[in-house]
């Protein structure tokens, strides 16, 4: 049974220079208690999906489609309904633990804050399980942490207090936007040890936004690819990982490290002005005419879905 | 914390010396001879005689080098002593701090009036960006922050004490008689106040953290309140201290206009006067207090920012 199940979402940004889709006809589902990732460069719209779901995307910015979750379509409640979801059924593990942290305000407030709005619960009972999260969560001396303010705090610390407040409010579904930016191989190692924690003791599903295909291998059920707003592949992990139907995800995979380094000639489109047919289209190199004219649809291909005409 | 504080006592005695050194070379630098500005002052220019200034020259002791006097009278300065008015012979000290609670009183009216007219209005125009209450708070800000004082303070006059009747012109205490003067004085600070507190809340508004407090289910209100205006306040006391200044400065007019009596008539007149010691007293104390409220500022902002607050540990 699906958690969450996402129907034609498109996200549009109204800037100056027109209409950019970040998110272009995108279904997707996450059942309960499975993980599922989205991969993609820099800029394909995978930070903006995860947004889009709990609405925290700026007010120039247009969603539509369905966003389904236990029987509710996200993009039609009130803020009102919408805030009793936030933190306590759908949580957020935001992208960079530097800047996500309230500075002047004490870390043991902004975990406790939400759990005390929605929950009714008193101050002492919300700071004693906010305390034991942290202690789950191998924070060193959390009685004194939670005192502290987030400039006093290590990197990790911070990872560590954000993935606090995101399991406090005991969420059905979390989602990880980038957890892994930025940080070097020991914290990243240690982020993944950390997600992998939140949720086996939480039992939640997870939505993993990453560049990173490592971490998601060892995290998700599920993948799917996104490239130029669009979802171009989606099926099981270990078979998206290791025998992609799209020629994009292959190219993807030919540029790891290990896989011989391998780029993808040419770069992502813009996402202003779209054309209608294959996105990956100028890059791909088994494109055909018919690639480029007509909008290719999502198809069952191997056991995974593809948008591709000639998928290998 | 403490070495923050000790940092900013030590550097304040600088300042403090400083605007003793400006307010002493006042009088050295204003154009004519000392003595001779001394002995027009008490005697009159019509009974001028050259004995007079020189006497004058020998009793001040003007006649020895200047720094000297400088050192005389920062010794005299330290300890209290502003010297006497050259008209009324009374002391500039005693006579300053009878006048100096009106002018407080004055400026924190203005302050006060400010901070309730900005910050609420600053917050609507952030909250609700590019909405009718938007335009309405920036206009209303562009008037004020264009409207000269001592044209808004006539024009407050004409309409509420003359037109309408329902305050008094002039006179000093009583609620009734403080409205209009804090309200002319504090227009332009509340214009400031507007648009920083709207450009500063924009800001934070952007900010990861403030997705983070969205995320967590708070209603929009505590975003608003608990999670931006803290950290938006933070250029805004700087701004709103260094203002407060200029308020002390605007006394000067707005006194004058409202027959208040307070330090800024009080220097007006003792310009017109051409009274000396007077005008060279009010000039220090009013930057003595200049600065004494940037400590303060200072204190505040360390209040509102842990990261000043435990610099210290790092």
């Amino acid at each position: 049974m699906s958690l969450l199940s996402i129907r034609n979402l498109t996200t549009v940004f109204h800037a100056k220079e027109g209409e950019i889709r970040a998110c272009n006809n995108i279904d997707l589902d996450i059942a309960v208690g499975k993980s599922v990732g989205i991969i993609g460069e820099t800029g394909c719209g995978k930070s903006v999906l995860g947004m889009s779901i709990l609405r925290l995307l700026p007010r120039n910015v247009t969603t539509s489609g369905e966003i389904w979750y236990k029987n509710q379509n996200l993009l039609t409640l009130t803020a009102n309904q919408l805030e009793k979801i936030r933190g306590t059924e759908i949580a957020l593990l935001p992208q960079s633990p530097s800047t996500s942290l309230n500075p002047v305000i004490k870390t043991g407030l902004q975990i406790t804050e939400g759990l005390q709005i929605h929950r009714k619960m008193k101050p002492s009972t919300a700071r004693r399980q906010a305390l034991e999260m942290l202690r789950i969560l191998h924070l060193p001396v959390p009685e004194k942490k939670y005192q502290e303010y987030p400039h006093q705090m290590s990197g990790g610390m911070k990872q560590r207090i954000l993935a606090a407040i995101s399991i406090t409010g005991q969420p059905s579904l979390l989602i990880a936007d980038e957890p892994t930016k930025g940080l070097d191989a020991v914290l990243r190692a240690q982020v993944v040890e950390l997600l992998q924690q939140l949720i086996r003791e939480t039992g939640a599903s997870l939505l993993l936004i990453t560049h990173d295909l490592k971490v998601a291998a060892r995290l998700c059920d599920e993948i799917g690819v996104m490239y130029a707003g669009e979802v171009i592949e989606r099926g099981p992990a270990q078979k998206v990982l290791t025998e992609p139907e799209h020629h994009y995800t292959k190219g993807l995979l030919a540029s790891l490290p290990d896989m011989g380094l391998c780029p993808i000639p040419g770069s992502s489109p813009s996402l202003l002005n779209q054309t209608t047919g294959c996105k990956f289209y100028p890059r791909c190199s088994a494109r055909q005419e018919a690639c480029r004219i007509n909008p290719v649809p999502l198809q069952m291909c191997n056991g995974c879905y593809v948008r591709c005409l000639y998928s290998a | 914390m403490f070495k923050y504080l000790a940092r900013r006592l030590a550097l304040l005695i600088v300042v403090v010396l400083g605007v003793t050194l400006m307010t002493f070379s006042l009088m050295h630098l204003a154009p004519g001879d000392p003595a001779e500005m001394i002995a027009m002052a008490r005697y009159g220019l019509d009974n001028l005689t050259v004995e007079d200034i020189e006497q004058i020259r020998v009793e001040e002791s003007l006649d020895s080098p200047v720094s000297v006097q400088y050192l005389c009278w920062l010794r005299h300065t330290l300890h209290g002593d502003f010297g006497c008015s050259l008209i009324t012979g009374d002391p500039v000290m005693e006579e300053i701090l009878t006048r100096a609670p009106a002018t407080f009183k004055l400026a924190l009216a203005a302050l006060l009036i400010s901070m309730l007219i900005g910050i609420p209005a600053g917050i609507i125009a952030a909250a609700r960006q590019s909405s009718i209450f938007d335009y309405l708070a920036m206009t209303g800000a562009l008037l004020a922050a264009s409207v000269p004082n001592f044209w808004l303070g006539l024009l407050l006059i004409l309409l509420f004490s003359l037109t309408l009747g329902w305050l008094p012109v002039f006179g000093y205490g009583g609620l009734r008689c403080i409205i209009l003067p804090a309200l002319t004085l504090g227009a332009g600070l509340a214009a400031i106040t507007t648009r920083l507190t709207r450009s500063s809340m924009l800001e934070v508004l952007q900010q990861d953290y403030i997705t983070t407090a969205r995320s967590k289910g708070l209603p929009e209100a505590r975003v608003m309140y608990n999670h931006a205006l803290k950290n938006a306040f933070i250029p805004l006391i700087t701004v709103i201290g260094l203002q407060l200044g200029h308020l002390l400065e605007g006394t000067v007019i707005v006194e004058s206009i409202f027959a208040w009596p307070g330090l800024g008539k009080l220097l007006v007149d003792s310009i017109f006067a051409r009274d000396f010691s007077m005008i060279q007293g009010c000039v220090l104390f009013f930057g003595v207090v200049f600065v004494l409220v940037n400590l303060l500022v200072d204190i505040i902002y360390m209040y509102l920012d842990p990261r000043i607050r435990f610099e210290r540990e790092f």
